[in-house]
């Protein structure tokens, strides 16, 4: 996956989890839940869904790390790098 | 084959927290005893018609993309898009109380608060602001104090609103929605519940509850849930103080880390083999209902009644209580299914009344004259409700009525006690370690409690493992 299919990976997860969230206007630097209502328990749903769909572990002290979108794409890039994308949500 | 969760009963609370725990990864079933699901929300079949149980509104309406509130939370967490519920909010609902003078004071309210708060300026111009103060100081969702669980509402709503009446009022919905004590409920449970029903609202989904019911199992089943119909838990089986599995009706064995059981508090502890609580034990609810839905010739609308719900007491005390007669006429619930906004009317009308019963007076009652006195208990109901609405019985073409009884047999709540104990597990947890209440006796009532019980027990399973699991 390229950083730029990291963004719609993240992007597939969260529109999966929160259909009724605009995605459209999502800025990289800023924290995902000052965007979207998004709270603790949505986030360990983001985690679980990264393990599910990409065996990806995400331990609970690297959480932090998935706070913007930018943070996704630095964290995961190198975990994601020879995983292809999935897409559930989002079509086209 | 060993299950990391097991949920007892397809109820609104079990459905939730089976999605929950399924969308983890979870291998989790759902066992019901009954052939339908549902449990307090229900359906069933009579003369080729689906009747529906219950009050039949959700609360806590909210539009969609509205943050911050319980629905929009429920449903995300569920992954149920908004406009899969197709959500009708109601016309105007009313609370209804007949003073000895024989006078009917009549509290209109919406989904938009501000009718409500005209309303009291009308009726009780000299409390309206006792009323807004009381609105400021009602406790939240979240964060009541041990102290708010322990304060009796009516004192609470006494120290703001200072005319008796106004007080009763104030208590008809909220109490009738779901409480489990008589005649009372906590401050806490009070907030909770006037914010659902009035800041929030009620609505419907258009297809009625099976529409939300059948959403539900859906979302379980594509995440690979397992939903076992005609499957009642005989025994939940321990040892060392853990849960191990279940024993079923036909006494098969199934193994698992976890059991989330929305059976009831006492219900649960006789599972485990605890001996059966007594009849007068005080954790056993003491509310249930006659229930009687009314197939009707025309819409309540074309009758001239255009409320959604009327919650009625005819008297200035309101008797929310098991009544000494077989049911209590003198106060209930209408309830009429047409009279929401829906963007495709019902092909066929029905109208609900439920009031107050005696559990005890339809449990022992012999078979040959149950049919006669269910007849003569729904007379009597039919002839308070419609003083409070419009001719029922005129226009009626068909009827189906239920007792206390009929309740016991098919949630298995002991007592016919709808809203489960007065005795509520507000944390969920049991004596054993990986057994854990859901639904009603987790404290939250309604359809929109009972998810979000759901939700939340299974949240915090997943987040913590069964203590000691190996």
């Amino acid at each position: 996956m390229t950083r730029d299919e990291i963004v719609i990976a993240i992007k597939d997860i969260i529109a999966t989890i929160a259909p009724d969230e605009e995605l459209g206007q999502l800025a990289m630097d800023v924290r995902l839940r000052d965007q979207i209502e998004l709270d603790s328990m949505d986030f360990l749903d983001i985690v679980m869904e990264l393990r599910k769909r990409y065996g990806v572990q995400v331990p609970e002290e690297d959480y932090m790390q998935l706070a913007t979108l930018q943070g996704c794409v630095d964290y995961l890039g190198p975990k994601l790098e020879s995983k292809a994308l999935v897409l559930t949500a989002l079509k086209g | 084959m060993r299950y990391d969760a097991l949920i007892i009963g397809a109820g609104m609370s079990g459905l939730a927290a089976g999605i929950r725990l399924a969308q983890a990864g979870k291998r989790v079933a759902i066992l019901e005893r009954h052939y339908l699901w549902g449990g307090l929300n229900s359906f069933y079949k009579r003369a080729g018609r689906r009747f529906e149980t219950g009050l039949h509104a959700l609360t806590n309406y909210a539009a969609k993309g509205t943050h911050n509130v319980p629905l929009t939370r429920i449903l995300r967490q569920l992954r149920i898009p908004h406009d899969a519920l197709k959500l009708a909010p109601q016309r105007r609902s009313i609370t209804a109380l007949r003073t000895s003078g024989g006078d009917t004071l009549r509290l209109s309210y919406s989904n938009d608060m501000a009718l409500l708060r005209s309303e009291v300026a009308r009726l009780f111009p000299a409390q309206q602001d006792g009323f807004e103060r009381l609105v400021a100081a009602l406790p939240g969702y979240s964060g009541s104090s041990e102290s708010d669980y322990a304060t009796s509402a009516r004192a609470r709503i006494a120290e703001y609103v200072s005319d008796p009446l106004l007080v009763e009022m104030l208590m008809i919905a909220p109490l009738f929605y779901g409480s489990p004590t008589e005649n009372d409920m906590s401050w806490a449970e009070y907030g909770i519940l006037f914010r659902s029903i009035h800041l929030e609202g009620m609505a419907r989904p258009e297809g009625g509850i099976k529409e939300l019911l059948d959403l539900l199992i859906a979302r379980f089943e594509q995440e690979g849930g397992e939903l076992r119909m005609k499957t009642g838990v005989a025994a939940v089986l321990h040892g060392n103080g853990k849960v191990r599995g279940v024993r079923l009706d036909d006494g098969s064995e199934l193994e698992c880390e976890r059991v989330l059981s929305s059976a009831g508090l006492v219900e649960t502890e006789a599972l485990c083999g605890t001996p059966s609580a007594r009849e007068d034990d005080d954790r056993i609810g003491r509310l249930s209902f006659v229930e009687t839905c009314c197939v009707l010739d025309r819409a309540p609308l074309e009758l001239g009644h255009d409320a959604t719900i009327v919650f009625y007491s005819d008297g200035e005390r309101f008797r929310y209580e098991r009544p000494e007669v077989p049911v209590e006429p003198r106060c209930g619930v209408i309830t009429c299914p047409s009279n929401y906004q829906l963007r495709e009317p019902d092909r066929e009308h029905f109208v609900r009344i439920t009031c107050p019963a005696n559990y005890a007076y339809w449990k022992g009652l012999p078979e040959a004259a149950y049919a006669q006195e269910k007849t003569l208990a729904v007379e009597s109901m039919l002839a308070t409700a419609e003083s409070f609405s419009f001719p029922i019985r005129p226009h009626t073409v068909f009827r189906d009525s239920f007792t206390p009884r009929t309740i016991e047999r098919f949630t298995g709540h002991r007592g016919g006690a709808v809203y489960g104990s007065p005795r509520k597990a507000r944390d969920g947890f049991t004596s054993l370690r990986g057994l854990e209440l859901i639904g009603t006796d987790q404290g939250l009532v309604g359809v929109i409690g009972a998810m979000l019980s759901g939700i939340t027990i299974a949240n915090r399973s997943l987040l913590e493992p069964a203590g000691g699991a190996a």
